[in-house]
Protein backbone atom coordinates (compact mmCIF):
# COMPACT_ATOMS: atom_id res chain seq x y z
CA UNK A 1 0.00 0.00 0.00
CA UNK A 2 1.67 3.19 -1.23
CA UNK A 3 -0.29 5.60 0.91
CA UNK A 4 0.29 3.73 4.20
CA UNK A 5 4.02 3.64 3.52
CA UNK A 6 3.95 7.35 2.68
CA UNK A 7 2.09 8.21 5.90
CA UNK A 8 4.64 6.21 7.90
CA UNK A 9 7.73 7.61 6.18
CA UNK A 10 6.59 11.26 6.21
CA UNK A 11 5.28 11.26 9.78
CA UNK A 12 4.46 14.66 11.21
CA UNK A 13 5.42 17.62 9.03
CA UNK A 14 3.92 20.35 11.25
CA UNK A 15 6.64 22.61 12.57
CA UNK A 16 6.80 23.10 16.36
CA UNK A 17 4.52 25.98 17.29
CA UNK A 18 6.24 29.12 18.62
CA UNK A 19 5.34 30.47 22.07
CA UNK A 20 1.77 31.68 22.66
CA UNK A 21 0.29 34.79 21.05
CA UNK A 22 2.14 38.04 21.82
CA UNK A 23 -0.94 40.11 22.60
CA UNK A 24 -4.38 38.50 22.28
CA UNK A 25 -6.98 40.94 20.98
CA UNK A 26 -9.48 42.15 23.61
CA UNK A 27 -12.30 40.68 21.49
CA UNK A 28 -10.65 37.25 21.62
CA UNK A 29 -12.17 36.54 25.04
CA UNK A 30 -15.68 36.35 23.54
CA UNK A 31 -14.55 33.66 21.08
CA UNK A 32 -13.29 31.32 23.79
CA UNK A 33 -10.35 29.79 21.91
CA UNK A 34 -12.06 29.05 18.61
CA UNK A 35 -12.27 31.16 15.46
CA UNK A 36 -14.10 30.26 12.27
CA UNK A 37 -12.46 32.17 9.44
CA UNK A 38 -14.09 33.37 6.23
CA UNK A 39 -11.78 34.76 3.55
CA UNK A 40 -12.62 37.49 1.03
CA UNK A 41 -10.31 38.45 -1.81
CA UNK A 42 -11.20 42.12 -2.34
CA UNK A 43 -8.87 42.57 -5.31
CA UNK A 44 -5.53 41.01 -4.42
CA UNK A 45 -2.95 39.58 -6.80
CA UNK A 46 -3.49 36.14 -5.10
CA UNK A 47 -0.04 36.22 -3.50
CA UNK A 48 -1.64 36.59 -0.07
CA UNK A 49 -4.13 33.79 -0.89
CA UNK A 50 -1.24 31.40 -1.48
CA UNK A 51 0.24 32.36 1.91
CA UNK A 52 -3.15 31.97 3.65
CA UNK A 53 -3.44 28.54 2.05
CA UNK A 54 -0.02 27.74 3.46
CA UNK A 55 -1.04 28.97 6.93
CA UNK A 56 -3.67 26.20 6.99
CA UNK A 57 -1.35 23.63 5.40
CA UNK A 58 0.20 20.73 7.36
CA UNK A 59 3.45 22.69 7.92
CA UNK A 60 2.03 25.79 9.66
CA UNK A 61 -1.29 24.18 10.68
CA UNK A 62 -3.36 27.09 12.02
CA UNK A 63 -6.03 24.55 12.99
CA UNK A 64 -4.07 23.45 16.06
CA UNK A 65 -4.57 26.98 17.47
CA UNK A 66 -8.34 26.79 17.05
CA UNK A 67 -8.74 28.57 13.69
CA UNK A 68 -10.74 26.87 10.95
CA UNK A 69 -11.74 28.04 7.46
CA UNK A 70 -15.48 27.87 6.84
CA UNK A 71 -17.63 28.08 3.73
CA UNK A 72 -20.12 30.75 4.77
CA UNK A 73 -19.87 34.20 6.41
CA UNK A 74 -22.83 33.15 8.59
CA UNK A 75 -20.59 30.56 10.25
CA UNK A 76 -17.63 32.91 10.65
CA UNK A 77 -16.27 34.99 13.52
CA UNK A 78 -13.26 36.33 11.65
CA UNK A 79 -13.11 37.84 8.18
CA UNK A 80 -9.70 37.85 6.52
CA UNK A 81 -9.49 40.36 3.66
CA UNK A 82 -6.67 40.67 1.14
CA UNK A 83 -5.89 43.19 -1.58
CA UNK A 84 -6.77 46.83 -2.09
CA UNK A 85 -10.56 47.03 -2.14
CA UNK A 86 -11.55 47.47 -5.78
CA UNK A 87 -14.64 49.38 -6.82
CA UNK A 88 -16.39 46.18 -7.83
CA UNK A 89 -15.53 44.26 -4.64
CA UNK A 90 -16.49 46.98 -2.13
CA UNK A 91 -20.17 45.94 -2.20
CA UNK A 92 -19.58 42.18 -1.81
CA UNK A 93 -17.07 42.87 1.01
CA UNK A 94 -19.58 45.04 2.86
CA UNK A 95 -22.33 42.41 2.35
CA UNK A 96 -20.06 39.64 3.62
CA UNK A 97 -19.29 41.67 6.74
CA UNK A 98 -22.98 42.37 7.32
CA UNK A 99 -23.85 38.67 6.90
CA UNK A 100 -21.59 37.75 9.85
CA UNK A 101 -23.17 37.40 13.30
CA UNK A 102 -21.83 39.55 16.17
CA UNK A 103 -19.18 39.47 17.62
CA UNK A 104 -17.18 39.69 14.38
CA UNK A 105 -13.58 40.63 13.67
CA UNK A 106 -11.77 41.71 10.51
CA UNK A 107 -8.11 40.88 9.82
CA UNK A 108 -6.52 42.79 6.93
CA UNK A 109 -3.86 40.52 5.42
CA UNK A 110 -1.00 42.01 3.39
CA UNK A 111 0.29 45.49 2.57
CA UNK A 112 -2.41 46.12 -0.06
CA UNK A 113 -5.19 45.54 2.47
CA UNK A 114 -3.51 48.00 4.87
CA UNK A 115 -2.65 50.90 2.54
CA UNK A 116 -3.30 49.71 -1.06
CA UNK A 117 0.44 48.92 -1.45
CA UNK A 118 1.71 49.22 -5.00
CA UNK A 119 -1.84 49.57 -6.34
CA UNK A 120 -2.50 52.86 -4.52
CA UNK A 121 -4.07 55.41 -6.85
CA UNK A 122 -5.14 52.81 -9.45
CA UNK A 123 -8.29 53.72 -11.35
CA UNK A 124 -10.14 50.60 -10.15
CA UNK A 125 -8.99 50.90 -6.53
CA UNK A 126 -11.41 52.31 -3.97
CA UNK A 127 -9.07 52.30 -0.96
CA UNK A 128 -7.69 50.16 1.86
CA UNK A 129 -9.93 47.70 3.72
CA UNK A 130 -10.40 50.06 6.68
CA UNK A 131 -12.27 52.46 4.36
CA UNK A 132 -14.99 49.85 3.79
CA UNK A 133 -15.24 47.75 6.99
CA UNK A 134 -13.73 48.30 10.48
CA UNK A 135 -10.40 46.49 10.79
CA UNK A 136 -9.37 44.84 14.09
CA UNK A 137 -5.95 43.45 13.19
CA UNK A 138 -3.43 43.84 10.40
CA UNK A 139 -0.75 41.57 8.98
CA UNK A 140 2.02 43.52 7.19
CA UNK A 141 4.04 42.01 4.35
CA UNK A 142 3.96 41.67 0.57
CA UNK A 143 3.01 38.87 0.81
CA UNK A 144 3.08 38.19 4.59
CA UNK A 145 4.71 34.94 5.67
CA UNK A 146 2.37 32.12 6.69
CA UNK A 147 3.87 32.30 10.20
CA UNK A 148 2.79 35.97 10.45
CA UNK A 149 -0.76 35.06 9.37
CA UNK A 150 -0.85 32.22 11.91
CA UNK A 151 0.41 34.64 14.59
CA UNK A 152 -2.41 37.10 13.76
CA UNK A 153 -4.99 34.31 13.94
CA UNK A 154 -3.55 33.20 17.28
CA UNK A 155 -4.11 36.73 18.50
CA UNK A 156 -7.79 36.20 17.67
CA UNK A 157 -8.16 32.73 19.17
CA UNK A 158 -5.95 33.61 22.14
CA UNK A 159 -4.13 30.25 21.97
CA UNK B 1 -39.01 5.57 37.17
CA UNK B 2 -35.54 4.03 36.80
CA UNK B 3 -35.90 3.33 33.05
CA UNK B 4 -36.79 7.00 32.50
CA UNK B 5 -33.75 8.17 34.48
CA UNK B 6 -31.67 5.73 32.50
CA UNK B 7 -33.01 7.11 29.21
CA UNK B 8 -32.24 10.67 30.32
CA UNK B 9 -28.73 9.66 31.35
CA UNK B 10 -28.19 7.95 28.02
CA UNK B 11 -29.34 11.07 26.14
CA UNK B 12 -27.00 13.26 28.20
CA UNK B 13 -24.11 10.86 27.56
CA UNK B 14 -24.70 10.98 23.79
CA UNK B 15 -25.02 14.80 23.89
CA UNK B 16 -21.72 15.09 25.77
CA UNK B 17 -19.82 12.51 23.74
CA UNK B 18 -20.97 13.50 20.23
CA UNK B 19 -18.75 16.63 19.84
CA UNK B 20 -15.82 14.73 21.36
CA UNK B 21 -16.28 12.00 18.74
CA UNK B 22 -16.05 14.65 15.99
CA UNK B 23 -12.92 16.07 17.68
CA UNK B 24 -11.36 12.61 17.89
CA UNK B 25 -12.09 11.89 14.22
CA UNK B 26 -10.56 15.24 13.19
CA UNK B 27 -7.50 14.50 15.35
CA UNK B 28 -6.99 11.06 13.78
CA UNK B 29 -7.32 12.52 10.31
CA UNK B 30 -4.89 15.34 11.14
CA UNK B 31 -2.36 12.87 12.50
CA UNK B 32 -2.51 10.77 9.31
CA UNK B 33 -2.14 13.90 7.16
CA UNK B 34 1.03 14.88 9.04
CA UNK B 35 -0.63 17.84 10.77
CA UNK B 36 -0.62 18.53 14.49
CA UNK B 37 -4.39 19.12 14.45
CA UNK B 38 -6.76 20.66 16.98
CA UNK B 39 -7.56 19.31 20.42
CA UNK B 40 -10.29 16.72 20.90
CA UNK B 41 -12.20 19.35 22.92
CA UNK B 42 -12.16 21.86 20.03
CA UNK B 43 -15.69 21.05 18.73
CA UNK B 44 -17.00 21.76 22.25
CA UNK B 45 -15.20 25.11 22.20
CA UNK B 46 -16.84 25.92 18.87
CA UNK B 47 -20.28 24.90 20.14
CA UNK B 48 -19.90 26.95 23.32
CA UNK B 49 -18.90 30.01 21.34
CA UNK B 50 -21.65 29.64 18.73
CA UNK B 51 -24.30 29.14 21.43
CA UNK B 52 -23.34 32.59 22.74
CA UNK B 53 -23.49 34.28 19.33
CA UNK B 54 -26.60 35.93 17.90
CA UNK B 55 -28.60 33.86 15.39
CA UNK B 56 -29.25 35.67 12.11
CA UNK B 57 -32.42 34.88 10.15
CA UNK B 58 -32.27 35.62 6.39
CA UNK B 59 -34.92 38.07 5.17
CA UNK B 60 -36.72 35.48 3.01
CA UNK B 61 -36.68 32.61 5.50
CA UNK B 62 -39.90 31.41 7.13
CA UNK B 63 -41.07 29.10 9.89
CA UNK B 64 -39.31 25.99 8.55
CA UNK B 65 -35.93 27.69 8.83
CA UNK B 66 -36.42 28.73 12.44
CA UNK B 67 -38.02 25.43 13.50
CA UNK B 68 -35.56 23.03 11.85
CA UNK B 69 -32.71 23.24 14.44
CA UNK B 70 -35.15 22.51 17.28
CA UNK B 71 -36.76 19.59 15.38
CA UNK B 72 -33.35 18.19 14.48
CA UNK B 73 -32.08 18.34 18.07
CA UNK B 74 -35.36 17.02 19.50
CA UNK B 75 -35.44 13.97 17.22
CA UNK B 76 -31.74 13.26 17.84
CA UNK B 77 -32.11 13.52 21.63
CA UNK B 78 -35.21 11.31 21.55
CA UNK B 79 -33.44 8.60 19.55
CA UNK B 80 -30.40 8.92 21.83
CA UNK B 81 -32.69 8.36 24.83
CA UNK B 82 -34.63 5.34 23.56
CA UNK B 83 -32.04 3.41 21.52
CA UNK B 84 -30.37 0.49 23.35
CA UNK B 85 -26.95 2.05 23.97
CA UNK B 86 -26.43 1.34 27.69
CA UNK B 87 -29.33 -0.89 28.63
CA UNK B 88 -31.56 -3.11 26.53
CA UNK B 89 -34.60 -2.18 28.61
CA UNK B 90 -35.65 1.37 27.80
CA UNK B 91 -38.74 3.13 29.16
CA UNK B 92 -40.48 2.85 25.79
CA UNK B 93 -39.43 -0.63 24.68
CA UNK B 94 -42.21 -1.96 22.50
CA UNK B 95 -42.92 1.54 21.18
CA UNK B 96 -39.46 2.78 20.29
CA UNK B 97 -38.59 0.08 17.80
CA UNK B 98 -36.55 0.09 14.62
CA UNK B 99 -39.24 1.75 12.48
CA UNK B 100 -39.67 4.60 14.97
CA UNK B 101 -35.91 5.20 15.23
CA UNK B 102 -35.46 5.30 11.45
CA UNK B 103 -38.57 7.48 11.15
CA UNK B 104 -37.25 9.97 13.72
CA UNK B 105 -33.90 10.18 11.94
CA UNK B 106 -35.75 10.77 8.65
CA UNK B 107 -37.93 13.44 10.29
CA UNK B 108 -34.79 15.35 11.28
CA UNK B 109 -33.35 15.01 7.77
CA UNK B 110 -36.60 16.24 6.17
CA UNK B 111 -36.78 19.19 8.59
CA UNK B 112 -33.29 20.28 7.59
CA UNK B 113 -34.02 19.79 3.88
CA UNK B 114 -37.15 21.99 4.18
CA UNK B 115 -35.04 24.59 6.01
CA UNK B 116 -32.54 24.50 3.15
CA UNK B 117 -35.36 25.14 0.67
CA UNK B 118 -36.88 27.79 2.93
CA UNK B 119 -33.89 30.13 2.65
CA UNK B 120 -34.61 30.56 -1.06
CA UNK B 121 -30.92 30.37 -1.99
CA UNK B 122 -29.65 28.24 -4.85
CA UNK B 123 -27.24 26.22 -2.69
CA UNK B 124 -29.84 25.53 0.01
CA UNK B 125 -32.23 24.04 -2.53
CA UNK B 126 -29.46 22.08 -4.20
CA UNK B 127 -28.32 20.59 -0.91
CA UNK B 128 -31.91 19.76 0.04
CA UNK B 129 -32.59 17.91 -3.22
CA UNK B 130 -29.35 15.94 -2.87
CA UNK B 131 -30.08 15.10 0.77
CA UNK B 132 -33.50 13.77 -0.22
CA UNK B 133 -32.03 11.60 -3.02
CA UNK B 134 -29.61 10.10 -0.50
CA UNK B 135 -32.22 9.75 2.24
CA UNK B 136 -34.64 7.97 -0.12
CA UNK B 137 -31.96 5.37 -0.83
CA UNK B 138 -30.53 5.11 2.69
CA UNK B 139 -33.65 4.72 4.83
CA UNK B 140 -34.82 1.46 3.15
CA UNK B 141 -31.30 0.07 3.58
CA UNK B 142 -31.28 0.97 7.28
CA UNK B 143 -34.65 -0.76 7.71
CA UNK B 144 -33.70 -3.85 5.68
CA UNK B 145 -30.34 -4.34 7.39
CA UNK B 146 -31.94 -4.38 10.82
CA UNK B 147 -34.91 -6.49 9.61
CA UNK B 148 -32.33 -9.17 8.80
CA UNK B 149 -31.37 -9.18 12.47
CA UNK B 150 -34.95 -8.95 13.72
CA UNK B 151 -36.12 -12.13 11.93
CA UNK B 152 -33.74 -14.06 14.21
CA UNK B 153 -35.30 -12.50 17.30
CA UNK B 154 -38.88 -12.24 16.08
CA UNK B 155 -39.20 -8.58 17.04
CA UNK B 156 -38.33 -5.21 15.53
CA UNK B 157 -37.54 -3.88 19.00
CA UNK B 158 -33.90 -2.77 18.94
CA UNK B 159 -33.49 -3.56 22.65
CA UNK B 160 -34.67 -7.15 22.09
CA UNK B 161 -32.26 -7.58 19.16
CA UNK B 162 -29.31 -6.29 21.17
CA UNK B 163 -30.33 -8.37 24.21
CA UNK B 164 -30.51 -11.52 22.08
CA UNK B 165 -27.05 -10.78 20.71
CA UNK B 166 -25.64 -10.11 24.17
CA UNK B 167 -27.03 -13.31 25.69
CA UNK B 168 -26.44 -15.63 22.68
CA UNK B 169 -23.20 -14.35 21.11
CA UNK B 170 -22.92 -17.32 18.72
CA UNK B 171 -25.87 -15.97 16.75
CA UNK B 172 -24.10 -12.70 16.00
CA UNK B 173 -21.60 -14.39 13.70
CA UNK B 174 -23.80 -15.54 10.84
CA UNK B 175 -23.58 -14.81 7.11
CA UNK B 176 -26.76 -12.75 7.42
CA UNK B 177 -25.18 -10.64 10.16
CA UNK B 178 -22.07 -10.00 8.09
CA UNK B 179 -24.15 -8.87 5.10
CA UNK B 180 -26.37 -6.71 7.32
CA UNK B 181 -23.31 -5.16 8.98
CA UNK B 182 -21.85 -4.20 5.59
CA UNK B 183 -25.18 -2.73 4.47
CA UNK B 184 -25.66 -0.81 7.71
CA UNK B 185 -22.09 0.52 7.66
CA UNK B 186 -22.54 1.97 4.16
CA UNK B 187 -25.93 3.40 5.11
CA UNK B 188 -24.40 4.94 8.25
CA UNK B 189 -21.69 6.71 6.27
CA UNK B 190 -24.26 8.08 3.81
CA UNK B 191 -26.80 9.10 6.46
CA UNK B 192 -24.17 10.83 8.61
CA UNK B 193 -22.74 12.70 5.62
CA UNK B 194 -19.26 11.18 5.66
CA UNK B 195 -16.95 10.26 2.78
CA UNK B 196 -17.40 8.87 0.14
CA UNK B 197 -20.96 10.25 -0.04
CA UNK B 198 -20.45 13.74 1.41
CA UNK B 199 -17.32 15.56 2.55
CA UNK B 200 -17.83 17.23 5.94
CA UNK B 201 -14.73 19.44 5.47
CA UNK B 202 -15.53 20.80 2.02
CA UNK B 203 -15.58 24.50 1.12
CA UNK B 204 -16.78 23.91 -2.45
CA UNK B 205 -20.48 24.76 -2.58
CA UNK B 206 -20.95 22.66 -5.73
CA UNK B 207 -19.96 19.43 -3.96
CA UNK B 208 -21.82 20.05 -0.69
CA UNK B 209 -24.78 18.08 0.58
CA UNK B 210 -25.22 18.65 4.34
CA UNK B 211 -23.15 21.87 4.42
CA UNK B 212 -25.15 23.41 1.56
CA UNK B 213 -28.37 23.19 3.59
CA UNK B 214 -26.85 24.85 6.67
CA UNK B 215 -24.94 27.65 4.88
CA UNK B 216 -27.45 30.26 6.12
CA UNK B 217 -27.48 29.22 9.78
CA UNK B 218 -25.57 31.39 12.25
CA UNK B 219 -24.87 31.56 15.96
CA UNK B 220 -27.13 29.53 18.24
CA UNK B 221 -29.07 27.90 15.37
CA UNK B 222 -25.83 26.76 13.73
CA UNK B 223 -24.62 25.33 17.04
CA UNK B 224 -27.85 23.30 17.39
CA UNK B 225 -27.61 21.99 13.81
CA UNK B 226 -23.94 21.02 14.19
CA UNK B 227 -24.58 19.44 17.58
CA UNK B 228 -27.49 17.43 16.20
CA UNK B 229 -25.40 16.31 13.23
CA UNK B 230 -22.70 15.09 15.62
CA UNK B 231 -25.37 13.30 17.70
CA UNK B 232 -26.77 11.58 14.59
CA UNK B 233 -23.30 10.27 13.74
CA UNK B 234 -22.90 9.07 17.33
CA UNK B 235 -26.33 7.41 17.28
CA UNK B 236 -25.69 5.60 13.99
CA UNK B 237 -22.21 4.43 15.02
CA UNK B 238 -23.61 3.43 18.43
CA UNK B 239 -26.36 1.36 16.78
CA UNK B 240 -23.81 -0.24 14.46
CA UNK B 241 -21.60 -1.06 17.46
CA UNK B 242 -24.36 -2.44 19.68
CA UNK B 243 -26.14 -4.46 16.99
CA UNK B 244 -23.01 -6.24 15.76
CA UNK B 245 -20.70 -6.07 18.83
CA UNK B 246 -23.38 -6.36 21.52
CA UNK B 247 -21.07 -7.17 24.44
CA UNK B 248 -21.00 -4.93 27.47
CA UNK B 249 -24.59 -3.73 27.10
CA UNK B 250 -26.47 -3.99 30.39
CA UNK B 251 -29.41 -6.41 30.23
CA UNK B 252 -30.63 -5.45 33.71
CA UNK B 253 -30.64 -1.92 35.18
CA UNK B 254 -27.97 -2.59 37.82
CA UNK B 255 -25.80 0.51 38.51
CA UNK B 256 -22.51 -1.38 38.19
CA UNK B 257 -23.55 -2.99 34.91
CA UNK B 258 -24.68 0.41 33.61
CA UNK B 259 -21.35 2.05 34.48
CA UNK B 260 -19.51 -0.74 32.67
CA UNK B 261 -21.93 -0.39 29.75
CA UNK B 262 -21.25 3.36 29.52
CA UNK B 263 -17.49 2.78 29.48
CA UNK B 264 -17.73 0.00 26.89
CA UNK B 265 -20.07 2.14 24.75
CA UNK B 266 -17.62 5.07 24.72
CA UNK B 267 -14.71 2.77 23.85
CA UNK B 268 -16.70 1.15 21.02
CA UNK B 269 -17.66 4.59 19.67
CA UNK B 270 -14.05 5.81 19.82
CA UNK B 271 -12.81 2.69 18.01
CA UNK B 272 -15.43 3.00 15.27
CA UNK B 273 -14.76 6.74 14.96
CA UNK B 274 -11.01 6.15 14.55
CA UNK B 275 -11.74 3.46 11.96
CA UNK B 276 -14.03 5.77 9.94
CA UNK B 277 -11.58 8.70 10.16
CA UNK B 278 -8.63 6.53 9.11
CA UNK B 279 -10.65 5.06 6.25
CA UNK B 280 -11.59 8.54 5.04
CA UNK B 281 -7.93 9.41 4.47
CA UNK B 282 -7.84 6.77 1.73
CA UNK B 283 -11.11 7.81 0.08
CA UNK B 284 -12.14 10.53 -2.33
CA UNK B 285 -15.70 11.77 -2.54
CA UNK B 286 -17.78 9.86 -5.06
CA UNK B 287 -19.25 11.74 -7.98
CA UNK B 288 -22.87 12.52 -7.04
CA UNK B 289 -24.27 10.38 -9.86
CA UNK B 290 -22.25 7.39 -8.65
CA UNK B 291 -23.70 7.67 -5.11
CA UNK B 292 -27.00 5.92 -6.05
CA UNK B 293 -24.93 2.98 -7.37
CA UNK B 294 -23.11 2.67 -4.04
CA UNK B 295 -26.35 2.95 -2.08
CA UNK B 296 -28.12 0.49 -4.39
CA UNK B 297 -25.23 -1.88 -3.67
CA UNK B 298 -25.74 -1.47 0.06
CA UNK B 299 -29.50 -2.03 -0.42
CA UNK B 300 -28.77 -5.29 -2.25
CA UNK B 301 -26.52 -6.36 0.63
CA UNK B 302 -29.38 -5.61 3.03
CA UNK B 303 -31.81 -7.60 0.87
CA UNK B 304 -29.41 -10.55 0.73
CA UNK B 305 -29.07 -10.34 4.51
CA UNK B 306 -32.85 -10.59 4.93
CA UNK B 307 -33.04 -13.53 2.49
CA UNK B 308 -30.09 -15.27 4.13
CA UNK B 309 -31.47 -14.83 7.63
CA UNK B 310 -34.90 -16.21 6.68
CA UNK B 311 -33.56 -19.08 4.54
CA UNK B 312 -30.60 -20.15 6.66
CA UNK B 313 -32.31 -19.68 10.02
Amino acid sequence: MGLIGKIRSVGRVAEPAPEGPAQPLPAAAALGGSAQVRHVDAGSCNGCEIEIGQAFSPVYDAERHGARLVASPRHADVLTVTGPVTVNMAGPLRKTYEAMPEPRLVVAVGDCARDCGMFAGGYGVLGPVSDVVPVDAQVPGCPPEPAAIVAALRGVTGR
Amino acid sequence: MIPWLLAAGQAVLVMLVAPLLIGLMRAVRARLEGRAGGRVLQPWRELRKQLRKEPLIPADAGAFFTAAPAVLVATSVLVAAVAPFLSTRGPLSGVADLVVVVGLLLLGAVALALAGLDTGTAFGGMGASREMIIAALVEPTLLLAVFALSTRVGSTDLGAIVAAGATRPAEVFTPASALAAAALALATLAEAGRLPVDNPATHLELTMVHEAMVLEYAGRDLALVEWAAAMRLTILLGLLANLFIPWGVATDPHPGALAVAAGVFVVKLAALGCLVAAGEVFLAKLRLFRVPELLAGSFVLGLLAVVASSVLA
